[in-house]
């Protein structure tokens, strides 16, 4: 047993657990953040990404013991004051997702993805999504959801500059 | 899934890493561990203790050093693809570390692992045979050739930790390989380097271990150009044979990914 601490959405989190817990088991189970979900646990299928010190990782590939003292996002640490994150606000528009499972890994790759590429084409995004598997859209819909986003999130920020 | 118990390190320099190491003849080393990990929730592996070196800047560099680029061995896939450094003196390697995985595994996995664990569909180890790289570890440096043994096997002992990965530069090179449409690893790849003093040619995914093709060196030093080797037929024998592909389906591949990472190095293709 080890006492990890780490910043989860913001807030300061302090546990103690068995070395062996995976970051995903620690999330959803000691924290209850079932949002980041767990799919293939085998890290192929993206329902477990969340954001460690800003970059996507799959959370069922990492040991919890290695988030300590990082700064964790999950999905329900990305709409601020009631507002849904640009992202979330794009699946809803473009019904990016069918049965919903896959939808916090997309959207939480997809914020990744346009943070490190602002300006994201259609073939580039399907690329992107290469570690997150949905088994209901054919990805039509959430490749629209994450061009519409990547538009509009660079929009503002040229706007700001 | 759950792994066996183990306790957890978390090494604050690599000197402590290594008396840890020392210290616990059933440890193991945890850098990215995007294989690691994987294999100990399958209950393949069962380590009684992981050392965690990921955090270490002492193993996070990239640097060109006269004629060649230094890579330190804790460097993650996303790191050596997104380098300036890199994409200017190798693009072929910003490549092919940017064709490893998934954005979420680049983000965790490391060269030094990658060349450590040695698995036969990996990507690293053919640019290190290839380009002739020397594996710098806590104790010596060794060279591509001598480092690579077999299947998950490599010239390392023990209690040796991989520090860092010297690339000569080439004149240019290219890597290609044919993806397996599932699991997505190479069901063959191959990194060909163009030095002054001759080409080197490294296959990955075909074989038990990556390996060098001296024929098509050969012809490639002679006219470095893709039809250069497509007559070069390799010999099934002894080539990985599976429902996803046969020793001469294989053989065929790696002959058309030559030409193909070749046609890449000329800038004659993406």
């Amino acid at each position: 047993m080890s006492v990890v601490t780490m910043t989860v959405n913001g807030e300061r989190r302090s546990d103690e657990i068995e070395d062996r817990t995976l970051l995903v088991h620690y999330l959803r189970e000691n924290l209850r953040l079932t949002g980041t979900h767990i799919g293939c646990d085998t890290s192929q299928c993206g329902a477990c990404v969340v954001h460690v010190n800003g970059r996507a990782v799959k959370s069922c590939t990492m040991f919890a013991a290695q988030a300590n003292g990082a700064d964790v996002t999950t999905i329900e640490g990305v709409a601020k004051n009631g507002q849904l994150h640009p992202v979330q606000e794009a699946f809803r528009e473009h019904h990016g997702l069918q049965c919903g499972f896959c939808t916090p890994g997309m959207i939480m790759t997809a914020i990744d993805m346009i943070r490190r590429k602002p300006s994201l084409d259609r073939q580039t995004i399907r690329e992107e999504l290469e570690g997150n598997i949905c088994r209901c859209t054919g990805y039509h819909n959430i490749v629209s959801a994450i061009e519409a986003a990547a538009k509009q999130m660079s929009g503002k920020k040229a706007v700001a500059a | 899934m759950i792994p066996y118990p183990f306790t957890y390190h978390r090494a604050k320099s690599l000197a402590e890493a290594q008396s840890l190491l020392a210290a616990s003849p059933d440890a193991k080393l945890l850098a990215g561990g995007q294989t690691l990990i994987a294999a100990m929730k399958l209950r393949l592996a069962n380590p009684a203790a992981l050392i965690d070196i990921s955090g270490l800047g002492e193993l996070s560099h990239i640097r060109e050093e006269g004629g060649s680029l230094a890579i330190g061995a804790g460097t993650t896939h996303a790191d050596v693809a997104a380098s300036p450094i890199v994409q200017r003196a190798i693009p072929a390697l910003a490549f092919l570390a940017e064709e490893i995985g998934d954005p979420a595994v680049r983000h965790m996995g490391t060269i030094g692992g990658s060349v450590a664990n040695n698995d036969p569909a990996a990507d690293y180890p053919a640019a290190v045979l290839a380009l002739n790289a020397t594996i710098k570890t806590t104790k010596r440096g060794i060279a591509a050739d001598d480092f690579f043994t077999g299947m998950f096997s490599t010239a390392l002992d023990e209690s040796e930790i991989v520090t860092e990965i010297d690339f000569p530069r080439p004149d240019c090179a290219g890597y290609a390989k044919f993806r397996n449409p599932a699991s997505r690893y190479a069901m063959a790849g191959a990194f060909v380097a163009k030095f002054g003093g001759g080409v080197r040619v490294a296959v990955t995914g075909a074989g038990s271990c990556v390996f060098r093709v001296p024929e098509m060196e050969a012809a490639l030093a002679r006219k470095f150009s893709p039809d250069a080797i497509a007559s070069v037929a390799i010999s099934p024998d002894g080539l990985n044979s599976d429902i996803h592909g046969s020793a001469e389906y294989r053989a065929n591949l790696v002959t058309v990914m030559a030409k193909r990472a070749v046609a890449i190095a000329l800038g004659q293709s993406h």
